[in-house]
């Protein structure tokens, strides 16, 4: 089984992209940079994260979150993150990225807030 | 709680740092740490293997990385060696600075200091380097 599993599904002109497992260094990284890579080679540029199944992230998965924010910025687009589990949330909050990242708590909030 | 030890030797590629992360799953267990310490020491070993494997042995697989679990009376002490050249931890910029918020790595350090109660770096005479992290519990 892979180490993440992503599924894409579009909402309006948002591309939301469910995610389950963990986002570690290696395979689940990977998987996240490549999906939102290619999001935006196709130019989709409006990205909800849904981490509502995502039960761990490490360091590299973190920066990982950090690369795919300032890349979609850098194409004009926004990344938003939805349904935190209390440790991402808790880990966000420590290293100060929850002032950075949008983070929702329900889907029909955070598509709202795309502009 | 029997102070119980267990030691692993890992090859230096990254998918040793999933097999470090169940050692500690299984040894946090059977020493009786409770889940939100779990979960810290959890991200800690990782944090920790993963250096040692990336920056320490530069995924140089003629070297090993070394992980010790001791399971002391209300403490896991945790010790994860390397075969590098050396560090220090002190160059390693904060990355909760507004400077450095949207790096996308140099986190794993803070986070092993955020999750442990103590975490220490010592350089071995003979070389390498030996991480010592304890949790109380």
């Amino acid at each position: 089984m892979a180490e993440l599993n992503i599924r894409e599904r579009q909402a309006g002109d948002v591309t939301v992209l469910d995610m389950d497992g963990r986002i570690t260094i290696g395979e689940g990284s990977v998987a996240l940079r490549s999906a939102v890579r290619r999001l935006l080679e196709e130019g989709k540029k409006n990205i909800l994260l849904n981490l509502a199944g995502v039960g761990y992230i490490d360091s590299s998965g973190i920066g990982e979150l950090v690369s795919s924010y300032t890349a979609i910025n850098k194409e004009g687009g926004q990344l938003k993150l939805l349904s935190l589990t209390e440790k991402l949330r808790d880990l966000l909050t420590i290293t100060k990225l929850l002032t950075v990242f949008d983070a929702y708590e329900t889907e029909a909030d955070a598509l709202s807030n795309f502009k | 709680m029997t102070e119980q030890t267990t030691r692993l030797v890992l090859p230096s590629h990254i998918e040793a740092v999933a097999d470090a992360a169940a050692a500690v799953t299984d040894f946090v267990h059977s020493c009786g740490v409770g889940e939100q310490a779990a979960f810290g020491v959890h991200m800690a070993v990782r944090e920790a293997v993963t250096n040692a494997i990336v920056h320490g042995n530069q995924e140089d697989e003629a070297k090993a990385v070394e992980v010790t679990f001791n399971c002391l009376e209300h403490a896991l002490e945790i010790e994860v060696k390397d075969q590098g050249k050396g560090f220090d931890p002190t160059d390693v910029p904060d990355p909760t600075d507004p400077g450095n918020v949207l790096k996308t790595s140099g986190r794993g350090i803070f986070l092993m200091r955020s999750f442990m109660d103590e975490v220490q770096w010592l350089m071995r005479p003979e070389g390498g380097t030996t991480v010592r992290m304890v949790k109380q519990f």
